[in-house]
């Protein structure tokens, strides 16, 4: 199995951490992962992405043109990776802002409210936990456990007590994310 | 699961390219890092202080005030014997040439690392390959030559940054390990190097006794330099770096073949685009085109002979890498004619995607 | 009695130290850096730190240094050698590290690397001979050439409007917290000579006690790039230079 993710958003969303988290996920439950920023002046505003690539073979190109599942978080990313998901693959969306919304009938398209649920909640450190637990709701590539173990790999030990908020956020997303189509 | 396969198994990390330069460097016994920040490969230097290898293994690391600096301090170190190193981006390493050529004539030991990214000028911090010319046909001035290690993985860059120690000091010739941006930034696993101690000063002496330690009691001073005014001397002197750069052309070259065996069409790539091109050669072999990838490790000493090998049973080559088109002048050098060599090439910091190599083969070769 | 008697150890008036082999110097009668070289020769020699004592040589007349003192050397690119000596002594702490340069070495090409060594407080010396020109490419206008001073690229003189003003990079690096001495001095009298030897071999202790850097600047003469006598070289430099470049501490912690 290989599953070939971008993750695209402002800077500042947590869209490089939580492309991080499930990379770790992968390498959690054995898999070739890789990770790749967008890197530069992105990082400290603008739009950033990541692309996540988790297989149970040696990954080639870490670069891609077409994904499995894009996960965009504001208008020029659905604008960007729309037309980049593979024939059947899925699009995952987070609608806040947005004034055009996505129209392809070939793709699996789920929308999770998850920036307008953050910030009602007093969640927005744990907003991207939630869109990776609605990801994980559409496509079970890893096992939430892994997430977990992946997420304490990844966090310095100081921010460990924040592991269960964490899988907290999870659970929301699994219940937020919404299917369009 | 036995005590080795579990410490085998803690070992797998996932990191940055840039971070596993700086782990593999303390982990392989560097003595001195000296650097300048620039994007895409701060993180060596913010990896290294981060980790503060003074405080375990003595190693000194030291932010520089320029490029120019950091390769001259690598010279000072290297005189000594120390295992040091340097890493910059293309505008820094533009800096470091008059260095390198320094320690070439002086015949010193050190790694460079440059993480490309996109020229002339300032250009971009967006991966690049571009400054192939520049290494591999001699940067600075006069006639010279570098072992040159093309990582295409976040372990490579761990371990060409061990290996390219062991070159510089076998050859007494800095080592050049040419990343780009992509390498550079993504992760990926990585197993990381064994640590080995530092160098010892009697180890030094005994490894390299040519080094400035001091002036040991009845032996003659050791003078670390480059210049020679005497015409016939400095010739003997070329001619002595041309045999070991020969010795380098017999021993060291190195390449990974991926499906070439029944290949009718061989791209070749080195670093990120061959990662590309590798996925580029599946989407082919998908569509039933016999393709393949050739991918040197090694810039300097190039892999000719293997290349001249495929010319009897292939149709073509194709050569890729993200810039106007350099590697490909040594492809066609190595294949003499005997079949098509064709470029595909993107600028600028773009990273060609493996559709668009996929389309460069049919319509450049196939047709 | 014949010559061989003459010559024996009790009648022994001078010797020359031992750290300073027999190679003919290749520079000029006159030239200040004989002096200087034999003074740093006779330092460590005294201080017993042959087996010690790692210099770095420049780019520029004293590019040679390394072929008259039996001293382990090594030979930096122009203006470079703080760069060298930094991570010489950064990875030998034990060690008595010192550079020499020329003014165009250390005041032009190198300034960034001068200044940022002594920013840093390297623990190490560097001796800096300031004659007011290349003399090594044959009498070209330093940083430090005077103002109206002549040079093969300032015929009519050194002009403010077009060159800028001698650079006065002593009192620069006296201002800078990573120096802990910082000194001028001259070698054109037997006095002056003493005075300087004094200050070498302080810069050369200083830097095994975790103070910081030392610069001792020697104004020398040059009397080839000059073009005068030797003897008129050290009135005119005594004339002209000491003015600009006056003797003396700037520095003593």
């Amino acid at each position: 199995m290989t599953e070939e993710i971008i993750i695209s958003g402002f800077g500042g969303q947590g869209v490089l951490s939580m492309g991080k988290i499930l990379a770790y996920s992968g390498l959690m439950q054995g898999q070739e992962v890789s990770w790749m920023p967008s890197y530069g002046p992105e990082q400290r505003g603008g739009t950033a992405n990541v692309t996540v690539i988790l297989s149970d073979e040696r990954i080639s190109s870490p670069v891609l043109n077409h994904y499995d599942t894009a996960i965009v978080l504001n208008q020029p990313s659905l604008e960007k990776f729309e037309s980049k998901v593979k024939p059947g693959g899925t699009l995952i969306y987070d609608g806040n802002g947005f004034h055009k919304f996505p129209t392809r009938k070939d793709i699996n398209i789920y929308r999770i409210d998850a920036i307008e649920y953050a910030y009602a909640n007093n969640a927005v450190k744990t907003m991207n936990m939630i869109i990776l637990g609605g990801l994980l709701k559409v496509r079970p590539i890893v096992e939430i456990e892994n997430v977990l173990k992946g997420l304490k790999k990844s966090l310095p030990e100081r921010h460990h007590h924040l592991l269960g908020k964490n899988e907290e956020a999870i659970r929301i997303g699994m219940d937020l994310i919404k299917k369009e189509n | 699961m036995s005590n080795s396969q579990k410490q085998h198994k803690e070992e797998v990390r996932l990191m940055k390219g840039n971070e596993a330069i700086a782990h593999a460097a303390i982990r392989c016994g560097c003595d001195g890092y000296f650097g300048y920040p620039i994007t895409p490969q701060s993180e060596i230097l913010e990896t290294l202080v981060e980790l503060e290898p003074w405080k375990t293994t003595g190693m000194v690391v030291l932010q520089a005030e320029s490029e120019t600096a950091s390769i001259n301090m690598v010279y000072g170190a290297a005189g000594c014997g120390k295992k040091a190193m340097t890493s910059s981006s293309s505008p820094g390493v533009s800096l470091m040439q008059e260095g390198i050529s320094y320690m070439v004539g002086a015949e010193l030991p050190g790694v460079i690392v440059n993480v490309m990214r996109g020229g002339p000028g300032l250009g971009t911090i967006q991966p690049s390959q571009a400054d192939y010319f520049q290494t591999v046909k001699g940067g600075g001035h006069g006639d010279y030559k570098m072992i040159t290690l093309a990582p295409a993985s976040v372990q490579e860059m761990a371990d060409f940054t061990v290996l390219a120690f062991d070159l510089a000091f076998k050859y007494r010739n800095p080592t050049m390990v040419l990343a780009d941006g992509i390498i550079g930034q993504m992760m990926e696993k990585v197993v990381l190097p064994p640590f080995q101690p530092r160098w010892t000063e009697e180890e030094i002496r005994k490894n390299t006794p040519w080094a400035t330690l001091g002036k040991q009691k009845n032996s003659k001073p050791n003078v670390i330099t480059s210049l020679e005014l005497r015409s016939e001397e400095m010739e003997k002197i070329n001619l002595r770096l041309q045999s070991r750069y020969r010795e380098m052309e017999k021993n060291e070259v190195r390449y990974e073949e991926i499906m070439c065996e029944d290949a009718e069409y061989i791209i070749v790539a080195f670093g990120t685009t061959a990662r590309v091109s590798q996925k580029a050669v599946e989407l082919a072999r998908a569509e039933g085109i016999k393709a393949g990838l050739l991918r040197p490790i090694t810039l300097f000493p190039y892999p000719s002979e293997i290349l001249m090998s495929y010319t009897s049973r292939i149709k073509g080559i194709l050569t890729v890498e993200m810039s106007a088109g350099q590697m490909v002048e040594d492809v066609k050098l190595s294949v003499c004619g005997k079949v098509p060599v064709e470029f595909y090439g993107r600028m600028g910091g773009i990273v060609p995607s493996p559709n668009e190599v996929l389309d460069a083969l049919k319509e450049k070769l196939i047709k | 009695m014949n010559v061989t008697d003459i010559i024996n150890p009790s009648n022994l008036v001078y010797d020359k130290t031992s750290v300073m082999n027999d190679t003919p110097m290749h520079y000029c009668p006159g030239c200040s850096h004989g002096v200087v070289h034999k003074l740093i020769a006779e330092i460590i020699e005294e201080m017993d730190i042959q087996d010690k004592t790692i210099g770095i040589a420049p780019v520029g007349c004293a590019v040679f240094a390394y072929k008259y003192l039996d001293i382990d050397w090594q030979q930096a690119a122009h203006g470079r050698a703080p760069a060298l000596a930094t991570a010489i002594k950064r990875l030998l702490p034990d060690r008595y590290v010192f550079t020499y340069q020329g003014d165009g070495d250390l005041a032009a090409i190198g300034t960034a690397e001068t200044i940022h060594a002594c920013n840093r407080g390297e623990n190490i010396a560097i001796i800096f001979i300031n004659n007011g020109i290349y003399g090594m490419t044959g009498g070209q206008m330093a940083p430090t050439t005077l103002e109206g001073m002549k040079s093969s690229t300032s015929p009519h003189g050194r002009e403010i409007p077009l060159n800028g003003y001698p650079l006065n990079i002593t009192n620069l690096l006296a201002q800078m917290d990573g120096t802990c001495y910082v000194t001028r001095q001259a070698v054109h009298t037997v006095a002056s000579v003493r005075k300087c030897k004094k200050a070498i071999q302080k810069a050369f202790e200083n830097s095994m006690q975790n103070k910081g850097t030392s610069v001792v600047e020697i104004v020398s003469t040059c009397n080839s790039g000059w073009k005068m006598t030797p003897d008129e070289s050290n009135k005119w430099m005594v004339e002209n230079m000491f003015p600009e470049y006056p003797m003396g501490d700037l520095k003593n912690i």
